[in-house]
């Protein structure tokens, strides 16, 4: 029997962490990881942050990234172990043999430079072909994958081009100079769900036609069992499973992957609207200063006290905007917010501290919303001072009660932001915004910079703190698992508008309307052949092209 | 954190140390009264005279030990005024946006415009020069460049979303600026403090060289220079004394200044 094309061996790596106060010491962050992969077949590489999947991905082209170092093990690509070749052999192998696809497309991409250019580089930088067969190449992938006008697109530039034809246009890039292994590292996960779809079939469709071997690493267990034949699912370096995508879907062995595929499965029964709600907006049209387009029209919705809205849409759509409006960042132009019983002034300035108060907003990225020259208990204890005038014993017992709330319990009190992982920020500015006592907490993305299992953990706190104090939810989100885990009515926006409002069980069931169809159609569901279906019933083309 | 310095940092320190403590003892460490006369002129170097005596006969050793103290308070002080008023002024810039900020930032790049050293020595020819002055138009002019790293450095944390937070919560500006952008923007502040103490120990040097600097017979290091840049014709290098004293603090202090800069940067919670 001949070898796997890609053979990986014990893969061990290391890296050097410099903890403040100590001394720098060595660690280990994946612990002797093998696996196999043949050409034309696909691996996907699954775990939360810090499982170790990207430093993976980076070994197969024997490189470690910032400071990150290939330790021990083997790596054998088409018959031979890179990691004893020379540097000469690893230009060649990198960018010839071997290809690699980031999770932001717009990041990696030179601005200055057109898209042509980017993508035939590394083909004629390694003698493959001269630069007109490159270009012949690149115009094959572009139709491949399914860009418009794929004779001239090249000629554009990055910022021409939307997000989701650039992620496209990177798989091109990959695919350019005929790699025998392809590595893809997040490669929709920047991308809306209605965009997502179209990338993954194109990668998909791309892979089987050009017969590559491919790593694809994700977080989204639903969105790898859409492409990969095999899955291996790590968690903090260690390889917790492996097995085909059949197996790991529809009967998996590992307690940690049995919770990775029942993720978002909470049950959350819808509540009756009350006969006074605790924010109405009516007739609320908004534009940015200094320009002459609305990106808020006409906007109708309600909240009930103790219960959650969700606003539903894909970047662009005007979620966060409603938001900053209801806030008063934003003052609207037409239209009135009637909170709790008043009206709220557009301007912030102008609100009263009541207003603030009772008004509490949570943000997607919990790193950006805390200061991280404050400690824990600055935080949480800021608004209690600032409210309620509490100090001394008072304000640090009400800390420990809302840091209990949040189950994080004792000794977080003097721990600084970066002292925390992402979920325990997040949890932390939950606790800022129930300090407050509010009626009412815009939640803004809250849950998803997070991982699937964290972001569970997230979401059930939210539910139960609900319960507790009684406070109302708008939730804005482009997942629509979160939604029907949260939820009592939904509202979906496209454009500027509202464009499905009512309670989650009637948004959530048909006959929808065509945008509602195609969000609801475009969430990736934990089952094979999911996409190939979804593909053949599309209706309409996503916002973005 | 004094066990893991740097050998560059520790020599740095050293010589900061030695040259600020020369400056605060130095009348009990001088050998001789400032402007006392107590040799020929030019003597070369001898146990009575360390370093020589200068162009009227007056100890040099002596002399560049007040002069350091002179430099070493006239530049402390002003690097404090700029950094009060500049960071100030310019957190305050950022915050407010709008006219407020335009008003501000253009009248700092209309003193920007204008080469600082001309502009000094046009101020200084027309007031009366004092230490207390000299220390104001120094503070004054080189706050502007001040300003400009603390706007910028403020306009980047006033967008982040815990500015935000404590805007939404009703706090005022006094706590935006002084406990969420402050401690935030103070790590470029402390680099770029040694690298202005600098600017001002060559600033308030080249003013005395000219002779719009500290008057005699008060001593300080660039009037060191220019009382003797005529023996350098004579190969008597009493004029070579201050420019090293100038030079070894210049590097020292920066060294400090980096090794601060590497500290703050990777505290708990620290942004670099």
């Amino acid at each position: 029997m001949s070898d796997p094309f890609v053979k990986v061996r014990d893969l061990r790596i290391g890296a050097t962490v410099y903890p403040p106060g100590e001394k720098p010491h060595d660690i280990e962050i994946v612990h002797g990881v093998s696996f196999d992969l043949e050409k034309g077949r696909v691996l996907g590489l699954i775990g939360e942050s810090g499982a170790g999947k990207s430093t993976i991905g980076l070994a197969t082209m024997a490189y470690g990234r910032g400071g990150v170092r290939i330790t021990g093990g083997e790596v054998w690509v088409n018959g031979r172990d890179i990691m004893q070749s020379s540097l000469g052999d690893l230009r060649r192998l990198r960018g010839g043999e071997v290809t690699y696809v980031s999770q932001s497309a717009a990041a990696s991409f030179n601005p200055a430079k057109r898209i042509m250019e980017q993508v035939t580089e590394a083909a004629i930088k390694q003698g493959k072909f001269s630069r007109h067969e490159a270009e012949q190449r690149a115009v094959y992938l572009f139709k491949k994958l399914g860009l418009p006008d794929p004779e001239h697109i090249g000629r554009r530039f990055p910022h021409q081009v939307s997000g989701g034809q650039l992620q496209r246009c990177m798989t091109a890039l990959a695919l350019c100079p005929e790699p025998d292994l392809v590595v893809f590292d997040e490669p929709t996960t920047a991308l809306d769900v209605t965009t997502q779809i179209e990338v993954l079939m194109a990668i998909k469709e791309a892979i089987a036609a050009t017969g590559v071997a491919a790593l694809y690493i994700t977080h989204d267990l639903a969105v790898v069992a859409q492409v990969s034949d095999d899955i291996m699912v790590l968690k903090t370096g260690d390889m917790v499973e492996y097995g085909t995508t059949d197996q790991i879907i529809n009967n998996p062995q590992e307690e940690y992957t049995q919770a990775l595929v029942s993720v978002r499965s909470i049950d959350h029964e819808e509540k009756q609207p009350s006969p006074s709600p605790a924010l109405k907006i009516e007739n609320v049209t908004a534009r940015y200063r200094g320009t002459n387009f609305d990106v808020l029209k006409n906007v109708n919705v309600e909240l009930h006290p103790g219960q959650t809205l969700a606003l539903v849409g894909e970047s662009g759509s005007g979620k966060s905007t409603l938001a900053r409006v209801i806030t008063g960042l934003l003052p609207q132009r037409v239209g009135r917010i009637h909170f709790a019983g008043r009206d709220l002034d557009p301007v912030m300035k102008n609100r009263s501290k009541e207003d603030l108060r009772e008004l509490q907003l949570i943000y997607q990225m919990a790193d950006t919303a805390m200061n991280p020259r404050q400690t824990v208990g600055t935080i949480i204890g800021r608004p209690l001072e600032f409210y309620f005038g509490l100090k001394g014993k008072e304000k640090q017992k009400r800390i420990q009660d809302l840091l209990d709330q949040i189950e994080l319990g004792e000794g977080f009190q003097d721990r600084y932001p970066a002292e925390l992982s992402g979920g325990q920020k997040q949890r932390v500015c939950i606790a800022r915004a129930l300090a407050a006592k509010p009626k009412m907490i815009i939640c803004d993305e809250v849950t998803s910079a997070l991982d699937p299992l964290v972001a569970d953990g997230i979401l059930k706190l939210l539910l139960d703190l609900q319960k507790i104090e009684d406070v109302a939810f708008l939730f804005i989100t482009h997942d629509l698992a979160t939604v029907k885990a949260i939820a009592d009515s939904v509202a979906v926006m496209y454009r500027g508008e509202v464009v499905r409002y009512g309670t989650k069980s009637d948004v959530l069931s048909p006959p929808f309307d065509d945008y509602t169809d195609l969000l609801l159609s475009s969430v990736p569901e934990m089952k094979l052949g999911w996409l190939e279906e979804v593909i053949a019933h599309r209706k309409m083309e996503s916002a973005g092209n | 954190m004094i066990k893991n310095m740097p050998l560059s940092a520790m020599i740095g320190l050293f010589f900061v140390c030695l040259y600020f403590a020369m400056a605060i003892f130095a009348p009990w460490l001088a050998p001789y009264g400032m402007a006392e006369v107590v040799g020929d002129v030019w003597e070369p170097s001898s146990a009575a005279h360390w370093l020589g005596t200068d162009n009227i006969g007056r100890d040099l050793l002596t002399r560049m030990i007040y002069g350091g103290q002179t430099t070493i308070y006239i530049a402390t002080a002003a690097t404090i005024l700029s950094f009060t008023m500049g960071s100030v002024l310019g957190f305050l810039a950022a915050v407010l946006g709008g006219w407020a900020d335009q008003l501000l930032s253009r009248s700092v790049d209309l003193v920007m415009s204008i080469p600082s050293l001309i502009l000094a020595l046009v101020i200084l020819s027309v007031m009366p020069v004092t230490v207390p002055i000299l220390i104001v138009v120094m503070g004054v002019l080189d706050s502007t460049r001040v300003f400009r790293l603390a706007r910028a450095v403020a306009v980047d944390i006033n967008a982040m979303e815990f500015v935000e937070a404590a805007t939404l919560r009703g706090e005022g500006r006094g706590w935006v600026i002084f406990r969420e952008i402050l401690p935030n923007a103070l790590s470029p502040l402390v680099a770029e403090m040694g690298l202005r103490f600098i600017f001002a120990v060559l600033f308030i040097s080249t003013l005395s060289f000219l002779g719009l600097g500290v008057q005699p017979p008060l001593a300080d290091w660039g009037g060191i220079v220019k009382e003797n840049k005529d023996g350098i014709v004579y190969g008597i290098g009493a004029a070579l004394y201050p420019a090293v004293a100038i030079a070894t603090l210049a590097i020292s202090v920066n060294l400090v200044a980096d090794w601060i800069l590497n500290r703050t940067t990777s505290l708990k919670g620290g942004r670099g």
